[in-house]
This record gives structure tokens, C-alpha cells and sequence, in this order.
């Protein structure tokens, strides 16, 4: 840990999704909706309306049968931290409302609904999709609306929502510690609902800035670089926006890695050259 | 006062200034703004304390432990049971919308008749009264037999509680949907002749030949099975995966090997002829412990050598052998079968073709192999007494001697008089799961009286013509003995999370009530006073122990004696069942898909869960099949165009999705669509499968061991 890393006692809550154990089986993205009150209505076909905190996305390495491969990328809220994490995501830098804020003491990119008043801005910014505006009232048939969760305000139309990396678990592992009269939080206390739920285990969540959490010993972020992370297998998606996203997946498979970010004709194998050749 | 027009003016434009610049038009604003927009609709959730409650997921037969997240006694989260030793801390999609099953606005509220085309409340002493009257008039007639029950399986003590019925009543016609379950029942009896179920110690296998099986789409325990897929590559264990489709397993397997459709036999038995004539089989047990080797032996040398399997299977001679030789070295292989989920029956013929791959191995009763599973029973069911009624009813053959729902409903469809008077149908959905859906239908349409204890309007509840509504499993006491595949024995014990918020009944309980009201011999066997009464005295001794920790768990101590192979079954070459239609009129092959996300037994998918659905699947209410671009380009089709598919079975109108994963020459349909009852947020989307693909019956088992079917598409 450097010097640095001793000072600051602030969390970087972030997430790692080893994509050659997920198996798209969709439990993530039901605990998720289970966890957060999200609604959901008779055609949710058509996925640019369907709200989706987490959603799982089919990728194919393009090739033809039978050397066609197939990878599920889990993409919940990246939460990203902006150049160096001093709080420039790019939803945070166009929200006129206030209603998205960057939480320094987390990490996490909040939402307060309240606040919002639905224009949409953030969601022009936001390169992930992971933003989503509730175009209807929200409406739960019989009474399904007896199931909602208490800790999580049900949204009203005109609102926009996303991934709060269950805030409301951090609220409450914090509570339990000051309840027990202790400062800081254990590992296994705070686990998001979609991370709680993986059924293969590929989901692993955590704090960033303590060097003995799962999350940091399976990426090593270079705090020095931007939280790039040190493992050659691990990659974030869109790298080079800079939007330095808390979310990182691992795959073994080159294909995998590749279709992270847009790249021009031969440019991954180039960059791919150097890596090897590098001492990291 | 005299105003001008230019005194008007200024006067105007002053006044407007002065409000302007005075806080009573933005105060308006935004007090319009507030007061028009915050409606009272938005739910605000009760607060309260918190509580976890544990229980069992019934909702498809993997029996995993969850725990239930209260607030105030409401449940508001399903988790993972940590520590529950079927699932340990995992829970899959349809675990998690359990309570989406207990609100379901398509749930059957109270008892229900049939009057004419509509359903009309009756109360629950009246309706249990009228079909104690049905049934009661049934005996008088001297046709106890022409009672039949359909269940979802015959293990948990309320289905024993309907076998029991019946059998007092008089007939042994209780039938429970086929599965590979039965398929591996009847592979392990006449390949070792005893009466077991199969494990499979997968955790411990260092190489798992999958022939189909959807091993992270649903087969045997889902959870569990996830489980062990993440922790393949630590184990440096191998899993293969061979289909004609690249299925989520065969993507994450470490080499899928495409077959053509209905080839797994061949493949198996090429495999065996390659392991035979290298001598690669544990010979101690094969001399020691077999009988029939050589006539299997001389058999597969003389018909499935890697050259001509090559030709039938798509596999290339060279992989075929390497293939083997890398099975029969590994140190703990196992070969399993089942495609899909499992949820149908499958040909037994093939089961024992891969079985063969086990027996050669000699990878039986031991750590990492083929466990021959005891089947679980509970001792202390009472001593049955029959009357003379019921003793004649019995002596009566069954109506499908194979056990069959399939084949029960073939006969009723093909007999002009239905030989099933009056028909119970408990946690079973076989208008909707049964091949030729439209055909077993009629076949039910056919029945006089049939009585369904449903918890939720599915297919076949809508042409019931009484249904005793049950409580969904989170409202009810059950035990959950095992689940398929499994090398530990598991009884788990599912409690009620919440009171019944409708006025339904355990089944237990509706089958002791109509019991108790028959009288005499029949109610003479049933001495409980209530469900919760027999469930007690029934567990007997784990009683406690079940009710205390939720689950009592039984470890298999292996290694132990490994049965004695016969391979005499297998060295008949007959028995192979061909798919159904002619190549000329049908030139394509429809295989169906079991998709993760979304259920294809009992019960329809959840909201939540149809959400999860990706649009290359449903788009609004049409399904989208899969179709590889060179035979999509051949018919005419491309990515999103409407086509016609036609079956020997039926036509239908879908999507088309290319895509470069399956085999050409075929269509993929996702099971799980097409309900035509259930809730509106699945109903009305897509196709049945089953409704194009018909039941082919084998031979060798009596089930229906229909996979796909020949198929045609055309534009639209």
C-alpha cells in the first residue's frame, strides 16, 4: 500500500465479473430487480425502454460455425470516476439537477430521485447505457406491490434510475458497525445483491483501496495509472474514454478482451505486442 | 378615467413588468409543477423488522435452500440458503421471483367449477363434497380403475398421499411425467439389474462427457451443477459438451463438439469400439464384473467403427478416437446424458449407449464416478387394507403399462370411449409439457370429469372441471426429497413463509378431506388428522432433525460395491428411435432449446424472468428461432423476416434469427413459450414447441422419447 493509499480511508467500491465463469443464466439481473424495486411491464421486448440495472449482453466472436464462441457480459452501472476519480463521470459533469452526485467516500455515482426531474441529459452522457428513464408509471399487478423492499424508494414516471451498487446494504453494514461500535465494515458485509446472487460465482465486489480485498488481489489496479488494472487478463470496457469505470471483467479468451473497446484494423494486435513485452 | 390605446399599452406591459419581477408567477410554476406531479400511486413500502426465514424452492426439481428477507412478516427478498448442501448460497433466476409466483394475478384464488364455458366459486365443503360424489358413484359402478392421477413426481410424501388414494380407491393408474430421471432408472436396471437412481459425482470427475445435457441451462440440480461448472478449471478437470448447437454449456465447455442431431449414440458407441479394440477399458472389472462383453464387443467392432460413425455423427474420424482414448485415460471420467434440462424422457437405447462409456470405464460406485443412487422411501407409511372393490380395481391393468403420460393420453385420444373416467392432475401442466400439445388437448377434452389441485391458472387447469386450489410452496408445509443427479440423499423441508393469502389448501390437506368424506375402506387408510399430522408421522425419526435444520442429509460413503455390468442390453443393435417425418417433405430438423431464463415444466416464467429474455428471442408476442446463415440464405429468410415452420405435428408462424451457432440444416426453438393461459406478461408470446413436435414412443422404455422433429420453413 503506498503512502497514499495509507492516508486516504476512503472506499473505492468496485466490482469484478470473471466472464469465463458467467453462464448468462440471468440471476444477476433478477436479484437486482428484486433488490431495487424495478418495475417491469407486459412487452419488455423492446430493450431500449426495458429498465435494466444490471443487464447481461450476448457477445460472439463473429466467427462462423463451428468455430462460432459465445461470452455473457453482466454490465451493471460502471461507476465512473473520471480522470484520476476526482468525480468527473460523465452523468455527474451534465446533470443540471444535482440528482446524480460522485460520492467521494464510496466511489459510488448516487441517484436521488427526488431531484431528478427527468431530461435526460445524463443519459446522452453515459457510453454504457446503463441509465434508464421510467417513461411510465410504474405499475406492480395484484399485490405484487406487498414484495417491495422498504430500503429502496419505488420510482415515479419522469425519473431517471440506474445501478447503485445497493446502497442500501452499504447503509446498512455501516449501521451494524456503528451499532457494534466499530469504524470500518468487513468484506462479507457489504456484497451487492447481483454479487450475493450469482449462482457460478462470477461476481466479486469490493473495495479497490484495500489491498486485501478479493477485488484488489484479482485485478491490482495501478492507482498510479488510473486504476488500469495490472492483470493481463482483467480489462475494463471502453478504456480509453477515460471515464475510469469501477467495473472490471477477466476472460482468458483474447476475443473476450478485444471486443472491451473499439479498435481500429490490427491496432489490438499491436497493443497486444507491447503488453507481452512489457515486464508487468 | 380615459385610457388610450397607448396608456392601455403601457399600463399592460408595466403590470406585466410588476408581476413578472414579484414572486407569484415562479411560486405558481412551481407549485403547479409539484402539485400536479406528485401522485399518491407511487407505493411507498410498509417499514418493519427484519427477519430471514429458510426454505426449499420447489419451483423445478433442483430443491434448492432458500432464505426469505421479512420485513414486519412480509417477505420482500428471496436469497440463497448459505450452508444448505443442494445449493449452498446459490439461488437461479426463477428461486429468486419466488414471490412473484405467490402474487401472480393468474393464481386461483378459491375452489372452482366449471359451469358451462365460465368458472364459478364454490365453497370448499361443497366442492369437496361433489367430488367425493363423483368418486363414490365410480365405485358403486364397479370402475374404480377409471380413476387416474397425474402428479409431477412420486417421491414427496403428498404425491405419495395420492398413490395411496388411488390404490385404495382401487386403480393403479397414478402416472407422473416422464423425465430422464426414468430414463436413467431403466438404464441402471437393465444394464446392472437393481433398482436405482443415478448420481453423478461430478465435483470430483476430472472429465465430464455431456451428450446434450444443458448442464448450466437447467439439467439435474441447476444451482448445484453451476456450482461445479466454476470450479472445473481449479479442479483442472475437462468438461465436453457435444450437440449440434452451441448451447450457453457447450460455450463455456472446454470443447464443444458438434454432432449431427440424433447421432449421440453413434458417437458413444464409436467411442466404445475405439476404447475396445485399444484395450483402453478397466479390464478387472469388465472380466470380473460383466456378462454379454463380447457380443457388445464384436457388435460395435462390426457396425460403429470411428470410419463409419465419422460419416453418420459429422465428427471427423481422427477427433472420434482422440476423443476416447482422452475418456478412458482420464482418471475419473464420467459420461452423462438427458438433453436440455432433462424434462424429457429421452431414448433409452442412447442413455445406454453412454452408460457403456461409464461401465467401460469401470468409474461405478466410486469417488468422481456413476453413483447407483438407493432410491429414498420413507418406512413408516401404514399398511394399506383394500376392499373387495379396490382389490378388483387393482388386479385391472394399468392403462399405459410403461407409466407413461404420454402414452395414457395417446390411448385416450385413440379410444372412442375415454378408459379415464374421472382424472386428478396434481402440479402437473401436461396440455402445455406433453408432445403434441394440441393433440393431448382433445385427449382431455375427452374425460368426463377431471379435477385439478393447481395453485395457478395454467393450460391445463383452464378445461379442469373442478379445481381445489393449492397453496404456492412458499404457503406450505412439504418435505423435498433429493434431486435428480445428486450423490448425496437430501430431504428438505419447505416451510410456509407466509400465511395462505387466498383461500387455497395444502394438497395433503384436499386429499386426506376427500378421503375422510369417501368413508370405509378408503378413509380407514388414511388415519392422519391433517397434512402436517402425516407429514410428521410419515418422516418419523428425521422428523426432528428435519425440522430443526430444515434438511437432513445422508452421505454416500464411497467407495462401495460396484454392480455387476450386463452389456448384453446394449449388444442388441435395435432399440434407436428415428425422428419423426420424411426427409423429402421435411428437410430441416427442429430441435428445441431449453433456455436458462426461461421454465418449460410445470410452471411459466415470471415476469422478472421473461424480462431477462433477450429480444433475439421474443420480440412483442412473436418468437424468434434460430437458423445458421447458409440455411437461412437457402430459404429465402433473413434476420428478423416472419416465416412459417411445418411440422408432421403443426405449422406456426415465427421470427427468424441467424445465427452462426447452430448446425445448418436446422432450427432452434426456445422451449418455454406459447402458454395460452398464465398471466398476461407471459401469455400470448411465441410458440409451444410441443405443439410442432410429436411423441415418438421407444420401444425399449414405453415412454415418449421424442427429441425434435423434420421440419420445413418458408417465407411469410
Amino acid at each position: 500500500m503506498t503512502q497514499e493509499q495509507k492516508k486516504r480511508k476512503n472506499h473505492i467500491f468496485g466490482m469484478v465479473i470473471d466472464l469465463d465463469k458467467c453462464t448468462g443464466c440471468g440471476s444477476c439481473m433478477v436479484a437486482c430487480m428484486s433488490e431495487n424495486n424495478v418495475p417491469f411491464r407486459e412487452d419488455e421486448s423492446d430493450k431500449k425502454r426495458s429498465i435494466t440495472w444490471m443487464r447481461v449482453y450476448k457477445m460472439t466472436n463473429g466467427k462462423p460455425f463451428p468455430d462460432t464462441e459465445i461470452c455473457y457480459l453482466p454490465r451493471p452501472c460502471m461507476h465512473c470516476g473520471g480522470r484520476d476519480d476526482r468525480g468527473h463521470s460523465p452523468c455527474v459533469s451534465v446533470c443540471p439537477a444535482n440528482a446524480t452526485q460522485y460520492g467521494y467516500d464510496t466511489g459510488i455515482v448516487s441517484q436521488i430521485y427526488t431531484r431528478c426531474f427527468g431530461c435526460r441529459y445524463c443519459m446522452a452522457a453515459c457510453p454504457y447505457h446503463a441509465r434508464y428513464f421510467n417513461w411510465w408509471d410504474p405499475k406492480w399487478p395484484g399485490e405484487m406491490e406487498k414484495y417491495l423492499s422498504p430500503d429502496v424508494s419505488p420510482r415515479m414516471r419522469g425519473v431517471v434510475e440506474k445501478c447503485s451498487f445497493c446502497y442500501q446494504r452499504y447503509q446498512a453494514a455501516r449501521d451494524k458497525a456503528l451499532y457494534e461500535g466499530r469504524d470500518e465494515i468487513k468484506e462479507n458485509e457489504y456484497q451487492t445483491a447481483c454479487t450475493e446472487a450469482c449462482p457460478a460465482g462470477a461476481i466479486t465486489f469490493g473495495d479497490l483501496n484495500n489491498p486485501d480485498h478479493m477485488v484488489t488481489k484479482m485485478v491490482q489496479p495501478d492507482f498510479h495509472h488510473s486504476r488500469k488494472p495490472r492483470n493481463p487478463k482483467a480489462f475494463r470496457l471502453l478504456e480509453r474514454l477515460e471515464t475510469n469505470p469501477k467495473v472490471y471483467y477477466i476472460s482468458q479468451r483474447d476475443w473476450v478482451r478485444k471486443a472491451g473497446d473499439n479498435y481500429l484494423k490490427g491496432e489490438w494486435e499491436k497493443l497486444n505486442k507491447n503488453r507481452s513485452n512489457s515486464n508487468e | 378615467m380615459k385610457v388610450d390605446r397607448r396608456s392601455f399599452l403601457g399600463l399592460g406591459l408595466g403590470a406585466v413588468a410588476g408581476v413578472t419581477v414579484s414572486p407569484m408567477p415562479w411560486k405558481l410554476i412551481d407549485d403547479v409543477s409539484i402539485w400536479t406531479q406528485n401522485w399518491p400511486w407511487t407505493p411507498v413500502p410498509p417499514n418493519g423488522e427484519v427477519t430471514y426465514e429458510n426454505t426449499v424452492c420447489t419451483l423445478c426439481p433442483g430443491h434448492c435452500g432458500i432464505s426469505v428477507r421479512k420485513i414486519n412478516g412480509r417477505p420482500v427478498k428471496i436469497e440463497g440458503r448459505k450452508g444448505y448442501p443442494i445449493n449452498d448460497g446459490g439461488v437461479c433466476l426463477h428461486g429468486l421471483s419466488s414471490l412473484q409466483y405467490l402474487y401472480d394475478p393468474a393464481r386461483i384464488k378459491y375452489p372452482l367449477i366449471k359451469k358451462g364455458k365460465s368458472w364459478e366459486k364454490i365453497p370448499w365443503k361443497d366442492a369437496i363434497t361433489l367430488v367425493a360424489g363423483k368418486l363414490a358413484e365410480l365405485r358403486g359402478k364397479g370402475g374404480p380403475d377409471k380413476l387416474a392421477c397425474i402428479a409431477d413426481d412420486n417421491k414427496s410424501i403428498i404425491s405419495g398421499l395420492f398413490e395411496r388414494f388411488l390404490t385404495v380407491f382401487g386403480s393403479n393408474n397414478f402416472y407422473t411425467m416422464d423425465s430422464m430421471e426414468k430414463t436413467w432408472n431403466m438404464t441402471l436396471k437393465k444394464m446392472h439389474h437393481i433398482d436405482a437412481s443415478a448420481g453423478f459425482d461430478l465435483k470430483n470427475s476430472d472429465f465430464i462427457l455431456s451428450f446434450g445435457c444443458g448442464f448450466i441451462e437447467g439439467w439435474g440440480s441447476p444451482v448445484h451443477n453451476f456450482q461445479i461448472n466454476s470450479s472445473l478449471k481449479d479442479n483442472k478437470a475437462k468438461f465436453i459438451q457435444i450437440e449440434p448447437r452451441l448451447s450457453h454449456t457447450a460455450a463455456k465447455a472446454d470443447r464443444w463438439i458438434p454432432v449431427k442431431p440424433g447421432t449421440d449414440a453413434d458417437l458413444a458407441l464409436g467411442m466404445c469400439c475405439e476404447i475396445i479394440s485399444n484395450n483402453l477399458y478397466d479390464t478387472s472389472y469388465v472380466s470380473d464384473f460383466t456378462k454379454g462383453f463380447n457380443d457388445f464387443s464384436n457388435m460395435v467392432k462390426k457396425n460403429y467403427t470411428p470410419e463409419k460413425i465419422s460419416v453418420t455423427t459429422g465428427v471427423s474420424v481422427s477427433e472420434i478416437k482422440a476423443l476416447a482414448v482422452k475418456f478412458a485415460k482420464a482418471k475419473t471420467p464420467v459420461a452423462i446424458a438427458g438433453k436440455g434440462r432433462g424434462y424429457k424422457a429421452g431414448n433409452l437405447k442412447e442413455f445406454a449407449a453412454v452408460h457403456a462409456l461409464n461401465c467401460l470405464a469401470g468409474n461405478i460406485n466410486k469417488k468422481g464416478g456413476v453413483i447407483t443412487m438407493p432410491f429414498m422411501e420413507y418406512g413408516n407409511w401404514p399398511a394399506i387394507n383394500m376392499d373387495s372393490i379396490a382389490s378388483s380395481g387393482i388386479a385391472k391393468p394399468e392403462i399405459n403399462r410403461a407409466g407413461s403420460v404420454a402414452g395414457l393420453f395417446s390411448k385416450i385420444n385413440s379410444s372412442e370411449k375415454s378408459p379415464v373416467d374421472i382424472l386428478f392432475v396434481y402440479q402437473s401442466n401436461p396440455c402445455y409439457t406433453l408432445h403434441d400439445a394440441n393433440a393431448m388437448e382433445k385427449a382431455v377434452e375427452k374425460i368426463p370429469f377431471i379435477v385439478n389441485f393447481s395453485s395457478v391458472m395454467d393450460e391445463t387447469a383452464t378445461k379442469a372441471d373442478i379445481i381445489l386450489p393449492s397453496h404456492m410452496f412458499l404457503e406450505r408445509y412439504e418435505d423435498v426429497p433429493g434431486a435428480p443427479g445428486l450423490v448425496e440423499s437430501i430431504t428438505g423441508l419447505s416451510v410456509p413463509i407466509v400465511g395462505p393469502i387466498f383461500n387455497t389448501k395444502n394438497p395433503g390437506d384436499s386429499i386426506l378431506m376427500l378421503a375422510k368424506v369417501l368413508k370405509g375402506s378408503v378413509a380407514s387408510n388414511f388415519p392422519w388428522k391433517n397434512y402436517q399430522d402425516c407429514l410428521k408421522k410419515i418422516t418419523g425419526n428425521i422428523w426432528n432433525k428435519l425440522a430443526k435444520d430444515g434438511y437432513v442429509k445422508k452421505n454416500v460413503n464411497l467407495p462401495y460395491i460396484r454392480p455387476d455390468a450386463d452389456f448384453s442390453f446394449s449388444a442388441k443393435n435395435t432399440g434407436y428411435i428415428k425422428m419423426e417425418g420424411n426427409e423429402g417433405s421435411f428437410p430441416l430438423i427442429l430441435v428445441p432449446v431449453d433456455n436458462m431464463r426461461l421454465l418449460s415444466g410445470d410452471f411459466a416464467s415470471s415476469p422478472f424472468a421473461v424480462k431477462t429474455v433477450s429480444d433475439k428471442v421474443i420480440k412483442k408476442h412473436d418468437i424468434l428461432v434460430e437458423l445458421n446463415p447458409a440455411t437461412a440464405k437457402k430459404n429465402g429468410l433473413a434476420q428478423g423476416d416472419y416465416a412459417m415452420i411445418a411440422t408432421p405435428k403443426g405449422t406456426a408462424k415465427v421470427k427468424v434469427h441467424v445465427f452462426e451457432g447452430i448446425m445448418p440444416g436446422l432450427i432452434g426453438m426456445d422451449e418455454g413459450l406459447g402458454h395460452k393461459a398464465e398471466n398476461i406478461f407471459i401469455k400470448n408470446k411465441g410458440v409451444n414447441v410441443n405443439e410442432l413436435v410429436g411423441p415418438v414412443m421407444d420401444t425399449g422404455s414405453g415412454l415418449d422419447a421424442a427429441w425434435g422433429i423434420r421440419a420445413k420453413i418458408s417465407r411469410v
